[in-house]
């Protein structure tokens, strides 16, 4: 009755019993066999049923309207692509920036001075500017490597508790639980790290430092735990009942269950959930610049200062000059991160509609 | 192995025992490791969460939420940043919100999952939830700024300074709603999958459009959903820093944001300059800890309504 009412734009069928002895028009123009009929049926409830030549259009244009919105997503994607590169763009075409910083000067060891040793070098303020990428990368793998190392044991136990061993009970409460972790705001995580992690990890292990890549990564852990979490307790949770059934019809255990028959099979997902939680890693700025100390140098140590890409943009970006080297540099780092999470995120969710296509039995 | 274990049980019934007792205690292991992962990630976030609530539940009063700063940020409240926040998430869910749910509704309504486009736009979504925030900042000033505002100076302001083409809570905004528009769309998707077929083809069968049953019966009944879409995004966007710090966000400002291309204060950034750039740590820290506390706030009670909610959806689904 209520979808009636409200149903305005529908031309009524004319083959039906209330206009008796009539042979239905299908023609939706005009024409005076409708007037004629749409006359007759004026009293009727049937009235505001009547049809209104604007249907047709407006349900197109709505269609659309709506499947214009949808592509903004894929347009925001290559505007971002496009704009990202656009900037970085001089590195390769204009000749004072090419000389400064090109390719060979970012990634191989370079003399800045007479007489001094080859070396690489982030120094892009001093008086003989120096863009080497190559501290800023080991940088960035340093804190993401150390956040992997925090994250992984206890992301994935925690899945594999929550999917596996955990009463439903508990399971609705630890579930929400891990998830607030990613509602923690990073700047928060990196508040956390600044002010209280790196007293405790100064106190604990007697570092003459306050802010190192150890600190840093431990923060940028506890924002990668969620991500493992979520994507490998979904995967434990969609392994076919069949394959569990099968391993107790075999006399399993539960936890044998778990262990030889769902983890091998969750696997897949897993590692999607550690792929992307590593994408999260490289990516991620607030916590970098906030605990890590953000010094660029050439150490492989846990205990030293780290600078990430994502972090020397978020610092430096603020003072360069609109379209000068540093800038371009900026934007090529920028472009860097963008291509290499652009990357790591495709293939963890290549990973993640392979498992499903394998779980749903549509694999050959 | 278990079905030889097995079969040895049934020749062997003396050894029966020992056996089970092994299968127990093995089992306790990997559980028990997984029990301690539980409880370790349980500790993280109760030190987190009670650092902050504990250094910051002394500074929170009445006056600190509603009086700006004072004497270069050691006394006084934090009025502003709260207002630059809310502002700045309105924004954002005004661009955001109709956007994202016309992308879930074209995404499940209108083409096939196999299709070309969906395939696309599928992968342009996952991809735009990927994207690391410091390049959504990049590109919000290397396009909105420079280019959209850039344009829009040269057109029609070209004998003025910079009007649109400087940071601002509108390019700050749109920024953020690209950046939060994949959990929109994931979360409308979600609920509009949870809509039973029957509702639509009832809607159908009576004579309504496509259009009409996506206003009349889809929507309404994705609610739920989108309520909670927006409610994440908002907790989402209020808390990132890393997109807003080039293209509106200022540490200062003494007077409040009132037309779109304002700068304006914003929480988070306020925590990450006054935690960094301080020249007094220790006397702007119980002030630095209940901005923290406020951010916390609102993120997680945002936060947890939008589970809260969700939960109650899934439930319903299984019910149908």
């Amino acid at each position: 009755m209520f979808l009636f009412r409200k149903n305005k734009r529908r031309p009524i069928s004319f083959n039906n019993s209330l206009v008796p002895g009539l042979t239905p028009p299908h023609t939706s123009g005009g024409s005076s066999l409708q007037a004629l009929l749409l006359f007759r049926i004026e009293n009727s409830n049937m009235k505001r049923l009547a049809f209104k030549p604007k249907s047709k259009f407006r349900e197109s244009l709505g269609a659309k309207f709506i499947a214009l919105n949808a592509f903004i997503a894929l347009i925001a994607i290559l505007l971002i692509f496009v704009f990202i590169f656009k900037e970085a763009l001089p590195i390769f075409s204009d000749k004072d920036i090419r000389s400064e910083a090109g390719l060979d000067r970012m990634i191989n060891k370079q003399v800045y001075y007479e007489g001094r040793e080859a070396k690489w070098s982030w120094q892009p303020n001093s008086e003989v500017p120096k863009y080497s990428l190559y501290p800023l990368f080991l940088g960035t793998i340093k804190a993401a490597l150390i956040a992997m190392l925090f994250a992984i044991p206890l992301g994935v136990g925690a899945a594999i508790y929550s999917a596996e061993f955990a009463t439903p009970r508990f399971r609705e409460i630890v579930k929400p639980i891990v998830e607030l972790l990613a509602a923690i705001p990073s700047v928060v995580l990196g508040f956390f790290a600044l002010m209280i992690l790196a007293t405790f990890l100064q106190d604990i292990l007697g570092l003459p430092f306050r802010l190192n890549a150890l600190n840093a990564g431990i923060a940028l852990g506890l924002a990668v735990i969620p991500i493992v979490f979520t994507i490998a307790e979904d995967a434990m949770t969609s392994v076919p009942r069949s394959l569990r059934d099968a391993a107790v019809a075999l006399g399993a255990n539960p936890w044998q269950v778990s262990l030889t028959m769902v983890l091998p099979a969750a696997i897949p997902g897993i590692s999607a959930g550690i792929v992307l939680g590593f994408g999260r890693a490289i990516g991620e700025t607030m916590i970098v610049l906030m605990a890590s100390g953000n010094a660029a140098i050439i150490s492989a140590s846990f205990l030293d200062s780290a600078r990430t890409f994502s972090a020397t943009i978020a610092a430096e970006l603020a003072e360069v000059v609109f379209g000068d080297t540093h800038y371009t540099v900026l934007f090529f780092i920028g472009s860097l991160l963008f291509v290499l999470t652009f990357l790591i995120n495709l293939s963890g969710d290549l990973i993640l509609v392979r498992l499903k296509t394998r779980f749903q039995g549509k694999i050959k | 192995m278990m079905t030889h274990d097995a079969m040895t049980a049934t020749e062997q019934p003396s050894a029966q025992g020992r056996l089970d007792f092994r299968r127990k205690t093995r089992g306790t292991i990997p559980r028990g490791l997984a029990f301690l992962a539980v409880m370790v990630v349980f500790a993280l976030l109760t030190i987190i969460l009670g650092s902050i609530i504990l250094g910051g539940f002394g500074t929170i009063s009445w006056e600190f939420i509603t009086h700006p700063p004072e004497q270069g940020m050691e006394a006084g409240g934090i009025f502003p940043a709260i207002f630059g926040t809310v502002a700045l998430v309105f924004l954002m869910i005004i661009a955001a919100v109709p956007v994202g749910v016309f992308t879930a509704i074209y995404l499940q309504e209108y083409t096939r999952p196999d299709s070309l486009g969906t395939r696309l736009i599928r992968v342009a979504v996952n991809n735009l939830a990927g994207v690391p925030s410091i390049v959504f900042g990049l590109f919000g000033l290397g396009f909105f700024i420079a280019f959209i505002g850039g344009g829009i100076d040269a057109v029609f302001f070209p004998a003025q300074g910079p009007v649109w083409g400087q940071p601002a809570i509108i390019w700050a905004a749109l920024t953020l709603a690209l950046l939060t528009l994949p959990v929109v769309i994931v979360s409308t998707e979600e609920a509009l999958r949870t809509i039973p077929r029957e509702l639509k083809e009832a809607s159908l069968a009576l004579g309504g459009t496509k259009l009409q049953t996506i206003r009349r019966i889809t929507i309404p009944q994705a609610t739920p959903g989108i309520l909670t879409g927006a409610i994440l995004a908002v907790s989402r966007g209020a808390g990132e820093v890393a997109p807003i710090m080039f293209t509106g966000a200022a540490y200062y400002l003494p007077y409040l944001p009132t037309k779109l291309n304002d700068q304006f204060m914003e929480l988070g950034y306020h925590i990450y300059v006054m935690a960094t750039q301080s020249p007094d740590v220790e006397a702007t820290k119980p002030i630095l800890y209940g901005t923290v506390l406020v951010l916390m706030i609102l993120t997680v009670a945002l936060n947890s309504v939008a589970i809260l909610i969700r939960s109650r959806m899934r439930k319903r689904r299984v019910q149908v």
